[in-house]
């Protein structure tokens, strides 16, 4: 008996051996390094594949977010970029134009029902794929509307850009909070473009003039946009919104404390918010004049230009877009699962869910980020602005210098392919 | 002058070679690489083809020029004032953007000084980089003599023999053990503007009167509050350097002049200073190199504002090379760097040489 | 009068402490604060910040910070790699340069100014501006290993380790202590037949002490807080070091305790070696008898 075990265990052990080297190896690399969430449900995806299939093996590494941009720029230099990598959305047409990722071959008809933010296209191909989208609201507590009487904004009447200050006027009279907004200046980054650049728009302006993508002048240095600017000022300067040296702590906890009577915030960070906050309410963006608008495009998987299996890739990709996984991220992350189906299976978005209300915030509101290779670093650009005149700069100044930075770095570029 | 004894042409090259070999292979190779690089349009990343472009990167950076502002005059040619009784001047704006001055095209203001009812207002082709360069000597300028007169004393104090001693030199010493990303870290929480600890412990002190400060968010206090970390941080690692030097000078000296009646003054004077010669030489370099590699604090904490008030050359570097792929732009700065740095340590070599 | 005196020197003693306390104060009160902080949670914690209890182990204290850091990320994993790949660099480090220091100073040979001072210059070039061509470099160099040639040096220890062995501010280093030791000690030595690597070795270097601690902390700190050249030249976690791992803590709503039990951790390392290093060299200094 003992025997036989033993024989047995040897021989499922060569089975098991030869399947594994029939298998090529597949490298991918995640942004989500010290997520445990994030990395089980990844995990849990490559295993399911690599049992799935005889063909592939997938080898995950991970990388701590902050830096992965680095790591992969660093990578592409030196030629070492794996199979799949991940991406964030506005930043894939650089990366493609710049020949480090090549078109992803799988049948869009497989993500006809995706939603658009998910989908990375560049010069007419598909390079990416999202398995979840993000989206901001403006957060605040059922309560802090009733004690300051203002009216519920629905995403067909959101709030107009003087309901929205007279809330903010509202809130920081009543004496019962630090700050009335928490913009969450704090987040260095692409938080500032991905979530302030729509306010912008709502105002008329734009980073870029979409058009062409050739030049920022007149779209960042707009009458609009200077508008904005004198707006996005007065926050600080009236004492409205915590400035560029907010405490990151402060970011995290202080509307779930009580602080911030309304905060600027993603739904990745919605659930802490529900599970601290009974009564929060997510609402939709102000109008400020050209609408309610939302930033859209968040981490994408697309296939490196070196990849010498592509088809392998592709195959992961396309496994991993099963509702199923779309479901187990959003339940890690809060993030929105790509498509209605695999909403229905989540804890949050499906009817009824404590978050479902993000899904049609993102269906109605979301524009993406300028589709331009140059957006890297007209997004720097633009932090730098936004900081500026929160600390005070001259409003038409700090634009046009950003005008001219992005001017001087798109003709530098010879137009970024365009 | 070297005698027959030392002249060894083979043993010399055969122990410089391990070390100049290894230098020059990762340090110098590299270095004019990026010399090179800055004579070009090469991005970090790009499928465009690298072009030779000259001297065009250090023009963009270097760009100055003084424009003259005439006031706004009404009907009676006088100056227009504004409610506070100042001159309201046209904004720069209407020359450096427009189609009439296509020389000043792209600049911006860096700053004015008032002439007579004029103002005049020196424009840069770079700002950022001008006050990048105006925080970086002003950074080293203050860092390196507050620091090395702090160590100096540190050194002095604990050079003594009292019992645990050793205790305080480890101590004093603590802070140079811990990265520089990571004390930027803890000192934003002291830092804080709100509740922060460096506000309650000075309120604490001038019993309420003390006015909380955002130290790192305010333009006037955010290079200066870098400084004191940066000083608090580095001070440890000199003392240790001091102190060494201190302990090379021959007790038998001290003795003398303690026999010819010295005081404590003269002891430091006639003695102690000039058996540190070697070692001061070293510290002020190594500080002055260390203060013009200004980075991290940077970085972590500010991100160079507000509003460019504390902008570093390093971290411009870092910001125009990787950040927004400009490697090219960045390696410009680092090659300007290199000649500053090179020019000051040239100079501090001449002031200290062997007379 | 033998009273009154002894009693001065009992206060004049006093004050003394008093400000090697004072000043002691304000070296330590961070660290005090990232310990303290590390055993609280991270409510309490941040709560603390503005007060005196931030230094003070009190309120809810325990260690699952430490088991919640341990569980987000390979942090024995982390730590090895720097050990290792520092404690290489120092060893080989103190070695080479020392012994280019040596050569500069005690021998004569042609060539020698102009290498001194292109090996002084290029201390002042700061690493992030020659990070991105050195990049292409080691990604193409040779390598003879155990499986014959392979070409690049991404993700090893020799990638961390052999571009650092050599750097301008340590050879300086050495230089500017080996001006004071007696030149005559070092023609005896040679008048006696001795070579010039026994003299190195069994001259020069027991002399050394000093400086070889303070050039070893030096070489230690620069390597153990290593961040751009690992975040660009290693991709994965198995060589990855401890400055790169901080960044598996800077999540969404970051966890501060965690943050900082991470710091504590990664912080032991480098104490620990300065402690033993302050004894050799305090023992070196004990040696050569040094008045207080």
């Amino acid at each position: 008996m003992r025997h036989a075990t033993l024989a047995g265990l040897l021989l499922a052990g060569t089975a098991l051996g030869t399947a594994a080297a029939a298998q090529t190896e597949v490298s991918l690399w995640y942004h989500g390094a010290g997520n445990r969430g994030e990395a089980e449900t990844l995990d849990r995806i490559v295993t399911d594949f690599n049992a799935a299939q005889g063909d592939w093996t997938i080898v995950v590494e991970s990388f701590p977010q902050a830096s992965y941009n680095d790591s992969v720029v660093a990578a592409a230099l030196a030629g070492n970029l794996p199979c799949v990598i991940d991406v964030d959305g506005p930043v894939m047409p650089n990366w493609a134009w710049s020949g480090y990722m090549q078109p992803l071959p799988i049948d869009e008809a497989r993500i006809a029902d995706f939603l658009p933010g998910t989908k990375g296209y560049w010069d007419g191909q598909l390079y990416s794929i999202g398995l979840w989208d993000a989206a901001v609201a403006l957060v605040t507590r059922e309560s802090t509307l009733e004690t300051l009487g203002l009216r519920r904004p629905t995403l067909d009447a959101p709030w107009t850009g003087e309901e929205f200050m007279a809330a903010l006027e509202a809130a920081q009279a009543s004496g019962e909070y630090d700050y009335a907004l928490d913009l969450g200046m704090a987040w260095t980054g692409e938080w500032y473009p991905y979530a302030f650049s729509p306010l912008l728009q709502s105002f008329g302006g734009d980073i870029v003039d979409r058009s062409s993508y050739q030049t920022a002048e007149g779209a960042l240095n707009s009458d609009a946009a200077i508008e904005f600017g004198e707006w996005w000022q007065s926050l600080f300067a009236d004492g409205l919104a915590p400035g560029t040296s907010q405490d990151p702590a402060d970011r995290d906890s202080g509307f779930n404390e009580g602080r911030y009577a309304f905060a600027w915030n993603g739904n990745w960070a919605a659930t802490a918010t529900l599970a601290a906050v009974e009564d929060a309410v997510f609402l939709p963006a102000p109008d400020f004049g050209n609408g309610n608008i939302i930033g859209a495009a968040s981490w994408q998987f697309g296939v490196s230009a070196t990849c010498a299996h592509p088809e392998g890739a592709a195959a992961f990709i396309e496994f991993a877009l099963n509702d199923e996984y779309l479901a187990a991220f959003s339940d890690t992350t809060g993030l929105i699962p790509a498509t209605p189906s695999a909403a229905a299976l989540t804890e949050n978005y499906r009817e009824g869910g404590a978050l479902e209300v993000f899904f049609e915030l993102s269906n109605q509101q979301a524009l993406v980020r300028p589709v331009s290779p140059g957006y890297v670093v007209a997004a720097k650009v633009f932090e730098k602005a936004l900081s500026d005149i929160a600390n005070g700069a001259d409003v038409a100044d700090a634009l046009d210098a950003a005008v001219d930075e992005i001017d001087s770095d798109i003709e530098r570029n010879g137009g970024y392919g365009h | 002058m070297a005698s027959k004894l030392t002249q060894s042409n083979g043993a010399g090259w055969a122990f410089a070679l391990p070390g100049f070999g290894l230098i020059a292979i990762f340090i110098v190779l590299p270095f004019f690489f990026a010399f090179a690089l800055s004579l070009t349009n090469q991005r970090l990343i790009s499928p465009n083809p690298t072009e030779f472009v000259g001297f065009e990167n250090y023009r963009d950076l270097m760009g100055l020029a003084v424009i003259t502002l005439e006031p706004e005059r009404d009907a009676d040619g006088n100056a227009i004032r504004d409610e506070d009784g100042e001159i309201a001047y046209p904004r720069v704006r209407t020359i450096t953007r427009s189609d009439d001055f296509p020389e000043y095209r792209g600049m911006r203001e860096w700053f004015r000084w008032q002439s007579g009812e004029n103002a005049r207002v020196v424009i840069a082709a770079d700002v950022v980089f001008m006050k990048a360069l105006r925080n970086t000597l002003l950074f080293v300028l203050v860092v390196a003599p507050v620091q090395a007169t702090i160590a100096l004393g540190l050194a002095l104090l604990i050079n003594q023999k009292i019992r645990g001693i050793n205790i305080f030199r480890t101590i004093y010493f603590m802070p140079v053990v811990v990265s520089i990303v990571v004390v930027s870290l803890l000192w934003r929480f002291i830092y804080d503007g709100s509740d922060g600890l460096l506000n309650n412990i000075l309120a604490g002190l001038t019993f309420g009167l003390f006015e909380p400060r955002d130290w790192l968010g305010e333009t006037s206090t955010a290079l200066g509050a870098i400084m004191a970390m940066s000083v608090w941080q580095g001070v440890g690692f000199h003392m240790v350097i001091w102190l060494s030097g201190l302990q090379t000078i021959s007790p038998t000296l001290y003795e003398a002049a303690e026999i010819e009646g010295a005081n404590k003054r003269q002891i430091f004077r006639y003695v102690t200073w000039p058996g540190l010669r070697n070692t001061a030489v070293l510290v002020l370099i190594v500080i002055t190199m260390q203060a013009f590699a200004l980075f991290a604090q940077v970085d972590v904490m500010t991100q160079g504002g507000p509003l460019d008030s504390t902008q570093s050359l390093v971290f411009q570097t870092v910001d125009r090379g990787y950040r927004k792929q400009d490697i090219s732009g960045g390696s410009v700065i680092s090659v300007v760097l290199f000649l500053i740095v090179l020019c000051i340590s040239l100079l501090q070599r001449w002031l200290t040489r062997d007379r | 009068m033998a009273q009154i005196s002894a009693d001065n020197h009992g206060l004049r003693l006093a004050v003394r402490y008093l400000v090697l306390i004072l000043i002691a104060l304000i070296f330590v009160f961070p660290l005090v604060f990232m310990m303290m902080s590390s055993l609280k949670p991270d409510q309490q914690l941040l709560a603390d910040t503005s007060s005196l209890r931030a230094f003070l182990p009190v309120g809810d204290i325990s260690l699952d910070n430490y088991r919640d850091a341990f569980a987000r990320a390979p942090v024995a994993i982390f730590v090895m790699n720097s050990v290792i790949v520092t404690g290489t660099t120092v060893l080989l480090s103190l070695f080479i340069c020392s012994l280019a220091a040596f050569s500069f100073v005690f021998l004569r040979w042609r060539g020698r100014a102009l290498l001194l001072g292109i090996i002084v210059a290029t201390f002042i070039i700061p690493f992030e501006t020659i990070a991105i061509p050195l990049l292409l470099m080691v990604s193409q160099l040779p390598w003879i290993g155990l499986d014959g040639i392979e070409i690049g040096w991404l993700n090893t220890y020799r990638v961390q380790i052999i571009p650092w062995i050599a750097d301008g501010l340590t050879v300086f280093l050495f230089v500017q202590f080996f001006k004071d030791l007696p030149g005559e000690l070092i023609e005896a030595s040679r008048v006696e037949g001795a070579s010039w690597w026994q003299i190195y070795l069994k001259v020069v270097m027991p002399l050394s002490g000093p400086v070889l601690a303070t050039a070893a902390i030096l070489k230690f700190l620069i390597m153990y807080n290593q961040y751009l050249w690992p975040l660009i030249v290693v991709q994965q976690e198995s060589v990855r070091p401890v400055m790169v791992g901080l960044g598996y803590f800077f999540q969404l709503n970051t966890a501060w305790g965690e943050v900082m039990a991470y710091l504590t951790v990664i912080t032991l390392p480098v104490l620990a070696f300065y402690l033993v290093l302050q004894r050799a060299f305090i023992a070196s200094i004990a040696s050569t008898g040094v008045k207080g």
